[in-house]
């Protein structure tokens, strides 16, 4: 068990879509990894706490309620500002509200820090090979 | 032959307890004064000689003992995340009945270490990662430890993937160096039990002896723990009971003391409501927290600090002038009394605010989160409303006239609903202060201690 990588994994701020967490949850452990779930309605602060203390590799964040942009907005600095600044983070989800173009959506989440960013209907596949993709490029 | 002596060497006072097993009845309690200083011989000595004048002279076929004496256990917790597996580390050497003297998180400079040395901890626990998660802190914290030059036991309850690493850096600089189980193996999994239990056992093994308490040996069959643990186990075996004898469910104990309030609750502490997500690190069954700024003498000017003149003021029903005042003197002359009725109000809301602060700050607390799909709550902490028991031990409750008031603050206050406090408790007290020496009776005989804690204990109506 130990040598399996750690990802943190959580909804995060005053969200509690809990369905989509079950899911990636269980396709992210089926295909070998050690899923540390912190749940629904998580702060920034404990996504970092978490990784810190068990030696996550990323960070998975997701927004379903239109507040993302609120929300995960400063992540990638909390994690300089600890000490983990290189950890990926990838984030997903119904990030904003109402139709706003995708391309646009994705490159404000970049800009933020977030090394992948996922629109709905993402299935889960494609976040496990991304992360086992980037991953590797980092040597993990 | 079937009497059993306890005995609780406490910083002040050493309280011992004769109890007779066969008929079930606790034969009487005296006290005399601590001196460990000397010999602690002569202190015990002087509780036996005035227990004996009610008594007549007894033979006992065992002595137990727990220690508050000298400093109590004095103890450094280190751990990483301040949240996590530093606050796991504190509850472990609270749990193991010691006090704290401090809490140290992620990597530990030298500075902090100039800290750690000036505190001259009995005991240090040292945790850090989850079990296969962070392993460079601990490993440098193992290293800066080596710099203390203290010979320090250290009980190292981390990341299990480097504890022989860090035993091993430790070992070079101090002569005890124990391992055992992480005290959170998993994020958010809490596992005090085997590090509580290593501490106790090198309290036993070292710490006696290096505080002069062995010199109690040839009388003493065993030195069983430090006596807040003592507390602990009675308080879990009069909530739960054993086989044969029913215990009172969850419930809480107040001791009020004139440096620091000791609080532990007994309960799961799960939501009573429902719609409520629980966040934060789970919180243990037995739980024991001590508020270093709530007291009656040493801490009272702090307790004015945390409580505001204005609470006990309003307790009291006098002004804030006065509080202050009467603040002032008792924390110059420790061994002061209160002289009249007015004085005697004022040491009531003391204790009361004293209760109150300490209990806020023990149960958990109620958010309420705004979600679009309506209210949603998170409790961090122990939910404590539907507790039905709470008992006052301690001499500043138990020889109080009106101990009840002094644990109403630990009710449930509407005005302030997401503090998690019992709702609608009764008060015990523990009249004759047994309430240690039936954690230690309770090691051997549990039947009897839960039974004669529900026969000494008195009831008072809020």
């Amino acid at each position: 068990m130990d040598n399996k990588v750690k990802v943190v994994l959580g909804v995060i701020g005053a969200d509690c879509h809990a369905v989509g967490n079950k899911i990636l949850n269980h396709a992210l452990t089926a295909v070998g990894f050690e899923v540390v779930n912190l749940g629904v309605l998580v702060p920034q602060e404990d996504f970092v706490n978490a990784a810190i203390e068990t030696d996550a590799k990323a960070i998975l964040v997701a927004s379903l309620y239109g507040h993302g942009e609120i929300d995960c907005r400063g992540l990638r600095e909390r994690c300089r500002e600890a000490g983990i600044g290189d950890i990926i983070l990838y984030v997903g989800g119904n990030l904003v509200v109402g139709k706003t173009d995708f391309d646009q959506v994705s490159k404000k989440f970049q800009d933020m820090g977030y090394d992948r960013v996922y629109e709905p209907g993402t299935l889960p596949e494609q976040v496990t090979d991304d992360l086992k993709t980037d991953l590797q490029k980092r040597g993990l | 032959m079937n009497n059993v002596l306890l005995i609780d060497f406490g910083s002040t006072y050493t309280k011992i307890t004769a109890v007779d097993t066969e008929h079930e009845t606790v034969l009487g309690t005296a006290r005399g004064i601590t001196t460990v200083e000397t010999d602690i011989m002569d202190g015990l000595n002087q509780a036996l000689d005035k227990l004996f004048q009610h008594t007549g002279k007894l033979e006992f076929a065992k002595v137990l003992g727990c220690s508050s004496a000298a400093g109590g256990l004095k103890m450094v917790a280190v751990g990483l995340v301040p949240e996590l597996t530093a606050e796991a580390a504190k509850r472990a050497a609270l749990g193991a009945g010691a006090k704290v003297l401090g809490v140290f998180g992620n990597e530990l400079s030298e500075y902090e270490i100039e800290d750690i040395a000036a505190l001259k901890p009995d005991i240090i626990l040292l945790a850090g990662g989850t079990d296969g998660g962070n392993k460079e802190v601990i490993l440098h914290n193992a290293k800066m430890l080596n710099t203390l030059g203290q010979d320090v036991p250290v009980v190292v309850a981390g990341n299990k993937s480097v504890t022989p690493a860090v035993v091993r850096i430790l070992s070079e600089t101090m002569t005890e160096v124990r391992h055992t189980e992480n005290v959170m193996p998993k994020l958010n999994e809490l596992n005090i039990g085997p590090a509580r239990e290593t501490i106790r056992d090198i309290f036993l093994k070292r710490i006696v002896e290096a505080k002069g308490l062995n010199r109690a040996n040839k009388f003493v069959d065993k030195m069983v723990m430090p006596t807040p643990a003592a507390v602990l186990t009675a308080a879990e075996l009069l909530s739960v009971g054993t086989h044969n004898e029913a215990g009172l469910g969850d419930l809480m104990v107040m001791d009020i003391g004139g440096a620091t309030t000791d609080v532990y609750s007994i309960a799961k502490g799960d939501p009573t409501k429902s719609n409520v997500a629980v966040r934060g690190l789970p919180e243990p069954f037995a739980k024991r927290t001590v508020e270093g700024d709530l007291g009656m003498r040493y801490s009272a000017e702090a307790l004015l600090k945390a409580s505001g003149a204005r609470m006990i003021a309003d307790y009291a029903g006098t002004s804030e002038t006065d509080v202050e005042d009467y603040v002032v003197k008792v924390s110059k002359e420790i061994e002061y009394l209160p002289q009249d009725s007015s004085e005697e109000e004022l040491e009531i809301a003391m204790g009361k605010a004293c209760t109150r602060v300490s209990a806020d700050r023990h149960v958990g607390q109620l958010e309420t989160v705004y979600t679009l799909y309506g209210n949603a709550f998170v409790q961090v902490g122990k939910d404590l409303t539907a507790v039905k028991t709470v008992v006052g031990t301690g001499g500043v409750i138990i020889n109080n006239s009106k101990p009840e008031e002094i644990l109403k603050g630990i009710v449930f206050d509407e005005v302030s609903p997401n503090v998690l406090k019992p709702q609608q408790p009764e008060f015990l007290i523990d009249q004759d202060y047994i309430m240690a020496s039936m954690g230690l009776l309770g090691g051997e005989y549990p039947d009897l201690a839960v039974r004669l804690m529900k026969k000494y204990f008195v009831r008072r109506e809020q």
